[in-house]
């Protein structure tokens, strides 16, 4: 292999490759060549770097040099410059928007400095369509060593000593849940990888399997050995056709090296993996419905018991672990578990990639380890709140999760403190909220997502989520009474109590988080029907500032429901009662004196 | 492409791999590895300063310093081109000047290896990139 002086990292990510990523690596790759530098500089198409909101990235290897927002016809400076001459082209750079000075290397940005990379370690580093580097970064090594030198039990034994727990939401042990399958005789078993990522705004799994497949399926080889499964299915929403991609031609490489197939490496083992399409129905992300699924049933959840570790695919033991978790594992058993208990909170080890979104400043995918707390998240990786404006809470867990406030902010983040703090891990979706949003609006968004997604099999999560959502449109709509909030709460726990699977068990969580932190705003809504963020149209109150009316009559003939009355040439009032929040007055007016609240 | 037989025919495999990602490695950890940085401005191209960091990267690879070599543009000593900047950790840095491959071989056995000084250092009257953060 030839000996490359530099290497020109590209990110070949879904959202870098919406803004030309492809074709930044062609010109890269052909202004190399015109200069003549072909053997001294490599460019590499490699996953996500995280950094998306400044997207499309190239990164500098060896000086680590963080190019951001770079276009396609930004390549032929970049190899001139930066390729031939070694001058950087500080336009490119990443500037603080602190300090607004422009940061040299990656090492140096706030971004990068407290994230440690465990899942993500071969995300925007390797090619993860070039088996040889994955392979070059100890990949293989670890089904390697288990197949050859351990028994399933060892292998198991160190899954639990590891504390590692499941990263789709619900944090089950996943060396429980390894050893429960194995103990479960059967002709067959199954190994499932669950790729369909739901969550609005989470996008962690999809990264992993675009930037770093051959980890997962190394993963899903080593449950196989573990639990003593011989077939492996991922499946992965038809949405993802890059992951999709990514993924065929890793089982391919893997195939032709044998590292998949019968007898790999030389032992008795045999393992292959096969892809399923989900149609994108977030209930599919639960065990169950998720199996149904790929058996070409409905995907509708059933009542566990029979765990699927006891019933599963075809009525085989199953076990079924998320991308992230899987991710995971090989690290587990090239550093040991104790390296990786040593690292988190007591009770949650290891890592978790959070997704940020909202309004933060630096939207993106980080990893970082348990039991950091919200506000380094946010404030010091995140950047903190985009416009300046004021932080007021962040929904963590998706639509099963709940807000947490200023409050929790130096709350270390880990499974168990996130619930306690009325909220949940779920996948790691982090969308941060600033004053202007309502919180109202945001509880209702959440539920019409639910009541969208409720596979409609269960009573109180098909009609209870209909009824929580109707109350919450009330609410913004201005019509709603006192008792509403009291009768939110109940028919939450009535929900959450009473439904069959994990979709209808938390998706009052938004409802109830909301309420709790934030019983002000809806007390400010139905009470004095007031949006404190000013958010909810209906609910805007409009007054004349009377300094500035000058008893035109304009707004009185524009009012549709004579809310407005006055003399001429006096200051003229709107009667809030009658006040339909049309706005019309608003438009009408030349001397700005209608004020809206 | 032949099917991997064994486990040792894995690791054989991985050795003979990394030696292509090393770069990507080491740039992982840039502060603990001894720095290279070679003066690649047009002034230091001409007058040979790409033979000496080809010079410098193999040496490197071959007797496996813990070292990464990066280029950088004109360092402002025109009269000593090629010029290197090394940066062993937990020392300052030190400028050599008139590099050729035979004086980048000396540097690295003698100075980076064994830590002795050598001629020709050029005193540095500007703050380095590590300095200023």
């Amino acid at each position: 292999m030839a000996q490359y002086k530099m290497h020109l990292l590209v990110c070949g990510g879904t959202g870098c490759r919406a803004s030309q990523s492809e074709l930044i690596v062609e010109n890269l790759k052909s202004e190399i060549k015109n200069l003549g530098l072909e053997n001294d500089a490599q460019v590499v198409t490699t996953g996500c770097f995280g950094f998306c909101e400044k997207g499309p990235i190239v990164k500098i290897i060896p000086d680590n040099t963080f190019y951001t927002q770079v276009k396609p016809e930004d390549c032929a400076e970049i190899v001139t410059e930066h390729v031939l001459k070694g001058r950087k082209v500080n336009r490119l750079l990443y500037e603080d928007p602190e300090t607004l000075k422009h940061i040299e290397d990656s090492k140096h940005m706030g971004f990068y400095q407290k994230q440690l990379r465990i899942a993500l370690r071969n995300c925007g580093f390797i090619d993860p369509e070039n088996i040889d580097e994955y392979i070059a970064r100890d990949g293989y090594a670890a089904i390697g060593k288990i197949i050859t030198e351990m028994t399933p039990a060892d292998a198991i034994d160190i899954m639990k000593k590891s504390g590692l727990r499941g990263r789709g939401g619900g944090g089950f042990p996943t060396g429980l849940k390894w050893e429960i399958a194995a103990k479960n005789k059967a002709d067959q078993k199954y190994v499932v990888c669950n790729a369909d990522e739901g969550d609005p705004g989470a996008f962690m799994d999809r990264s992993i399997l675009e930037g770093d497949p051959h980890s997962v399926i190394e993963a899903m080889a080593i449950c196989g050995y573990c639990i003593g499964a011989t077939k492996g299915i991922v499946y992965i929403r038809a949405e993802y056709p890059l992951a999709i991609k990514r993924l065929k031609v890793a089982a391919r490489q893997a195939r032709a090296y044998g590292l998949l197939g019968e007898k790999i490496l030389g032992t008795d083992f045999d393992f292959d993996i096969e892809l399923r399409y989900g149609a994108g129905a977030f209930v599919c992300g639960e065990e169950t419905a998720l199996i149904h699924s790929m058996e070409g049933h409905r995907g509708e959840p059933t009542v566990k018991p029979p765990f699927p570790a006891e019933k599963g695919y075809l009525g085989k033991p199953t076990n079924v672990n998320n991308v992230e978790t899987f991710a995971n594992v090989p690290a587990i058993f090239l550093k040991g578990a104790e390296w990786f208990a040593s690292i988190g909170t007591e009770k949650s080890k290891g890592t978790k990639v959070f997704a940020l979104a909202g309004k933060i400043n630096n939207v993106g995918l980080i990893e970082v380890p348990m039991g950091i707390t919200l506000r380094e998240v946010i404030f010091e990786i995140g950047g903190g709140i985009k416009d300046g404006k004021k932080f007021k809470a962040v929904q963590t867990g998706g639509p099963s999760g709940g807000c947490l406030t200023e409050k929790h902010l130096d709350t270390p983040i880990d499974f168990d403190n996130l619930v306690a703090a009325g909220s949940m891990m779920g996948s790691g979706g982090m969308i941060v909220m600033d004053e202007d949003d309502c919180m109202v609006s945001v509880a209702k968004f959440y539920l019409e997502f639910t009541v969208e997604e409720s596979c409609g099999k269960c009573a109180p999560c098909r009609i209870g989520n209909k009824r929580l959502h109707e109350i919450l449109e009330k609410i913004c709509g201005g019509k709603g009474v006192e008792e509403d909030i009291e009768y939110l709460k109940n028919l939450s726990r009535v929900i959450k109590d009473t439904s069959l699977c994990g979709l209808g068990q938390t998706s009052p969580n938004p409802v109830l988080s909301t309420i709790e932190h934030f019983h002000d705003e809806y007390l400010a809504h139905v009470k004095e029907r007031i949006c404190p963020a000013g958010s909810c149209k209906a609910l805007k109150l409009y007054t004349i500032i009377t300094d500035k009316c000058t008893g035109c009559t304009a707004c009185v003939r524009a009012c549709p429901v004579d809310a407005i009355t006055g003399e001429k040439r006096q200051p003229h009032v709107i009667d809030a009662d009658k006040c339909i929040r049309c706005g019309a007055c608003y438009d009408k007016c030349k001397f700005t004196a209608i004020h809206v609240q | 492409m032949n099917k991997i037989k064994s486990l040792e025919d894995l690791r054989k495999m991985k050795q003979s791999l990394e030696h292509g990602m090393n770069i990507r490695e080491k740039s992982n950890e840039p502060e603990s590895l001894v720095q290279i940085r070679v003066a690649m401005a047009t002034c230091g191209i001409a007058s040979g300063a790409r033979t000496v960091m080809n010079t410098l990267v193999e040496k490197i690879e071959q007797e496996k310093i813990p070292a990464v070599v990066t280029q950088g543009g004109c360092m402002g000593y025109c009269y000593a081109e090629p010029t290197i900047e090394v940066k062993v950790p937990g020392k300052d840095p030190v400028v050599f000047g008139n590099v050729d491959s035979a004086r980048a071989v000396e540097i690295v056995e003698k100075y980076i290896v064994n830590g002795e000084l050598l001629d020709g250092i050029i005193p540095t009257n500007y703050q380095s990139i590590n300095e200023k953060q």
